[in-house]
């Protein structure tokens, strides 16, 4: 298997993930999932570097990156039901407070 | 086909179509199932590339924990998730679109000559015998030992923001409100009452005498506090 | 102790007094506030005139000394010094004398105000700017001294600063002086250029080197000048070109003219006579105006080779001379008759300088610091007698009432008038007898001016004494007799300064007229040494003074006397009659000139229509709404189409992110 199967894979990954971003309209939650989903992509990516170049300190960057990833979705789940008490919806159409 | 090839396609296909129902399902529910085999089917792409302590950590951590969370989440708000749903195809072409532009880009860089075996030869397997989390630890417990404390502080600021946000019990703290302690004048808190000194007398007119003092002296309080 | 020492304590014992009297005034109470200033310019007033001393009757030499060394740049220094010489030192012993006057007269005069530590501070702090003004030995500490003055002169002309015409009195002198002070920092600046120093001596060592050349080679004095490298010219506009040293010469005589209330710059003189009289007496009298007046003789080697300048300031004085005396005539108000002669009298000192008699010029300086002091301090008694009225017609016979008033009031008087034997005369006489002497137009019109001046002075001066004193009081009885004479701490300094008025003139004529007292510090080219005359003539001041009785300058005083008695005593009628006659002149007169109604109409009225101007157009229209408000409102406009990028949409923010990353790659690839 060369490296580019393995780029090519969370290559296909994040653009899924844009995708989602792009066409979901309603539902914070699923943006915070297509998040999730593209991080996994990069952190495919850096495993994959890793290996091919033989140097372990990418996978080391991919052990920060779930734990800030997992403090992320604590936190972004935690602002989501603080939304939901407040709005008692999670309508991203309805958040537009920053309207200019 | 080796068998490594076998687990590479077909894990490879797991995951991006399992990437597509997250982003397609129109229960969130699912949505978050479909995650969960996504990240179970990366792992085992991880696996394929030598790096076993992630992939179980991935499965462990974000499986295990993450993905319970979000779950949680989604069952507990009351969320009238059809509804969420609505308006959801006109965006595809655009998605699609931007989609689309990206692989394009993606694939000019990824292609073939620049990463593919002749420019990257797959480098030799490990010895069964090597531990991944052995290297991860020297490594993580000596050059990256800064890094690691500041993850762990990371985590536990995540913890005490997560909680404090949605925290909707009673505070129930204890302490001096001073400013309402300085608004408090002498008044509030003391009443000197003058009284004429007792003298002994008849029975009856001290009773009468005591309680005109009484009286007196309420109304010079009054008087005061006002 | 040593000479540095007495100097550095004449200037400071009154600076000191002043700060304990201005910040500590209230808490020490006026009776402590008083003495303390009053020792501290009796100190400098002793000092002063130990120093004083040694060069009138002693062989002191003149002293330069540098104190303290103030700031320097590349060759340049600026230093705080003082240079003592003849001159200084007389000004030194009449700023100090005539203040420590003043201080013990406003004891009495300013004893129920509400300001009298205030008014003491001010008192000590202009003797402490007098005393840097004379003592400079260069011109940033003249300057200095200069400004300091004015500033102090214009805190005492509004010291009743409810008053709303006091206010508009020393803002008005305010201004007025700024035009000379303008002129005279541009001399300053023309002097650095020309010489590369503030300081006086190199100056006058230069100027006294092309002295010598002149006398040596007989050479003109614009040879010399060339030869000391000195003969650079300024281009005043097209083609007129002056010699620089006119035009520093110039510039520095309107600053003097601003401060010694020369036409143009008098007018803020008589107005000035909103303050305090006693401040009329010490800075509006006996000092500050005479600063002028002290700068030009100072500056005498400067001036002496420029004719033009010479030519100005003859013009300048003369002008001042004769018509200032002339507005005096038809005054009421008993302080402004006073203001009117003092302007009349600078105008004597001026063309003294005009003609190069400086020495006449300060010793007219001199004298007539005692005696204006004395008028002007006998005028507050009366003020004070009649409790503040100072309208004379409301006057009369007072001569009973208040004799020591009056007999001092009569001496200063008839010193001022130029009668034989006072002070006055000798110091009048000099100055006529020089302009006399000078040769050219100018100094012809200025002999007139001088000669129908003493007339002039003579018919104001008398028609004020007698108004005042003489006459029938328009007072009933009653009042009349309830006049007392003013206290003792008023007639005390007035006694002290009749002392000088009247014998002042018999010691001091023969050493600083004929005699060498001012030879080291005033320069006089021997063309222009105008005084000749008058030593020829001074054999002694009392066979001088008996000679004086036969002069015409005595005869014109005598009309000038005769015609104020038979008008205003004999023939009151007449002199209405007269009045009538003469109604233009009388209006001209009453209306000074038209100089106040000019100034305000022309500098007043346009600086506002000019302000008014920028304001609706430069400020208004260009800078608020070309400048800030369309700056404001084109941004404004920008935001408005710009607001509606921010939708408030959490996918739009993030689509455009996607998008800024698809092009950024994009970008990236396609740049190979």
């Amino acid at each position: 298997m060369s490296l580019t199967h393995y780029l090519m894979v969370s290559a296909i990954l994040f653009a899924i993930s844009v995708i989602g971003i792009i066409i979901n309209r309603k539902n914070v939650i699923t943006l915070l999932m297509c998040i999730e989903l593209m991080l996994l992509a990069v952190n495919t990516n850096f495993i994959a570097f890793s290996r091919y170049l033989n140097d372990e300190v990418g996978q080391i960057f991919v052990f920060f990156i779930l734990t800030v990833a997992a403090a992320e979705a604590a936190i972004g789940l935690a602002i989501l039901v603080v939304l939901f008490r407040s709005n008692k919806d999670i309508d991203v159409e309805e958040l537009r407070e920053l309207k200019g | 086909m080796t068998v490594e090839q076998i687990v590479f396609y077909v894990f490879a296909t797991l995951t991006i179509l399992s990437a597509l129902g997250v982003v397609t399902v129109r229960n969130s529910v699912q949505a978050v199932l479909c995650l969960v085999l996504t990240f179970f089917s990366a792992a085992v792409l991880w696996m394929l590339l030598e790096a076993e302590f992630l992939a179980v950590a991935l499965v462990l951590v974000y499986v295990g924990a993450v993905m319970v969370l979000f779950l949680f989440v989604v069952m507990m708000l009351d969320v009238d998730f059809a509804s969420l749903k609505q308006g959801f195809t006109r965006y595809v072409p655009l998605g699609i679109l931007v989609a689309i532009g990206l692989l394009i880009g993606l694939y000019w860089v990824l292609r073939g000559e620049v990463f593919g075996l002749e420019a990257m030869p797959e480098p030799a397997k490990h010895a069964a015998d090597h531990s991944n989390v052995e290297t991860l630890g020297l490594l993580l417990y000596t050059d990256y030992f800064y890094a690691f404390e500041i993850a762990g502080v990371i985590l536990l600021v995540s913890i005490v923001a997560a909680i404090s946000l949605t925290f909707r019990g009673r505070r129930e703290r204890r302490g001096q409100s001073v400013p309402s302690q300085h608004r408090a004048s002498k008044d509030e808190r003391l009443h000197i009452i003058k009284m004429d000194a007792e003298v002994a007398q008849d029975d009856e007119s001290e009773t009468d005498d005591s309680e005109k003092a009484a009286g007196k002296n309420r109304d010079q309080t009054k008087g005061e506090t006002s | 102790m040593s000479m540095q020492t007495q100097l550095l304590v004449i200037v400071l014992a009154p600076l000191l007094g002043a700060i304990l009297a201005g910040l500590l005034g209230k808490r020490l109470g006026k009776r402590l506030t008083h003495r303390l200033t009053i020792v501290g310019v009796a100190v400098s007033f002793i000092l002063s005139l130990r120093i004083f001393w040694g060069y009138l009757y002693g062989n002191a030499t003149p002293v330069d000394i540098t104190v303290y060394n103030w700031a320097s740049f590349a060759d340049l220094s600026i230093q705080i010094g003082f240079m003592i010489d003849s001159l200084s030192a007389l000004m030194m012993v009449v700023v100090t004398f005539v203040s420590l006057m003043v201080h013990i007269y406003s004891i009495g005069y300013m004893h129920d105000d509400d300001g009298y530590q205030r008014f003491f501070s001010y008192l000590s702090l202009f003797t402490f700017s007098m005393l840097m003004l004379v003592m400079a030995n260069n011109f940033l500490q003249l300057f200095f001294g200069w400004e300091a003055v004015g500033l102090v002169s214009y805190l005492l002309i509004g010291f009743w600063y409810q008053k709303e015409s006091a206010i508009f009195a020393n803002m008005k002198a305010f201004l007025v002086n700024r035009v000379g002070d303008f002129g005279f920092i541009l001399g300053i600046g023309a002097i650095f250029l020309l010489f590369g120093t503030f300081d006086y001596a190199p100056i006058f060592k230069t100027m006294g080197q092309a002295e010598e050349i002149m006398q040596i080679s007989e050479r003109s004095a614009e040879n010399a000048l060339g030869l000391m490298s000195l003969d650079g010219s300024f281009v005043a506009w097209g083609d007129t070109t002056w010699p620089i040293i006119t035009f520093i010469c110039i510039c520095l005589f309107i600053g003097a003219m601003g401060k010694s209330a020369q036409v143009p710059l008098h007018v803020w003189l008589p107005d000035s006579m909103e303050g305090p009289t006693p401040i009329s007496a010490l800075i509006h009298a006996a000092t500050m105006v005479t600063a002028g007046v002290f700068m030009v003789a100072r500056m005498s080697p400067l001036f002496e080779f420029s004719e033009t300048a010479l030519m100005v300031v003859t013009v300048i004085g003369a002008i001042t001379a004769l018509f200032m005396g002339l507005v005096a005539i038809v005054q009421n108000d008993i302080k402004r008759i006073i203001a009117y002669s003092t302007l009349s009298q600078l105008g004597y000192m001026v063309v003294a300088l005009g003609v190069s008699a400086y020495s006449a010029a300060i010793f007219h300086l001199f004298t007539h610091a005692f005696f204006k002091a004395l008028l002007f301090l006998g005028a507050g008694s009366v003020i004070v007698a009649l409790h503040h009225e100072q309208n004379i017609r409301k006057m009369g016979g007072l001569y009973k009432r208040l004799p020591l008033t009056y007999w001092t009031t009569l001496i200063g008087t008839l010193a001022l008038i130029g009668t034989p034997f006072f002070a006055g005369f000798y110091s009048k006489d000099a100055i006529i007898m020089a302009a006399g002497q000078a040769q050219g137009p100018a100094a012809s019109f200025a002999y007139f001016a001088v000669m129908a001046g003493v007339v002039i002075t003579a018919l104001y001066s008398i028609r004020m004494l007698l108004v005042v004193f003489h006459g029938k009081s328009t007072l009933d009885e009653q009042h009349l007799s309830q006049l007392t004479e003013s206290p003792r701490v008023i007639t005390w300094p007035l006694i002290a300064l009749a002392v000088p008025s009247l014998m002042i003139g018999w010691f001091m004529t023969q050493p600083m007229l004929d005699g060498d007292y001012f030879a080291e510090s005033l320069m006089v080219l021997t063309s222009h040494d105008t005084m000749q005359a008058f030593r020829e003539e001074f054999t002694g001041a009392m066979s001088f003074a008996m000679h004086g009785f036969m002069t015409p300058v005595f005869w014109l005083m005598l009309a000038g006397v005769v015609t104020a008695l038979i008008f205003i005593w004999f023939k009151p009628g007449w002199g209405v009659a007269v009045g009538k006659m003469l109604t233009p002149i009388n209006r001209l007169l009453q209306r000074k000139y038209f100089f106040d109604e000019v100034y305000q109409k022309v500098f007043a009225k346009g600086s506002y229509s000019l302000g008014d101007m920028l304001w609706q157009y430069g400020d208004k229209a260009v800078i608020d709404d070309g400048i800030v408000n369309s700056g404001a409102q084109t941004l404004g406009r920008i935001g408005q189409k710009l607001r509606k990028l921010q939708t408030g949409y959490l996918y739009h923010y993030a689509l455009v992110m996607v998008l800024g990353l698809v092009a950024l790659l994009l970008w990236l690839i396609l740049r190979n």
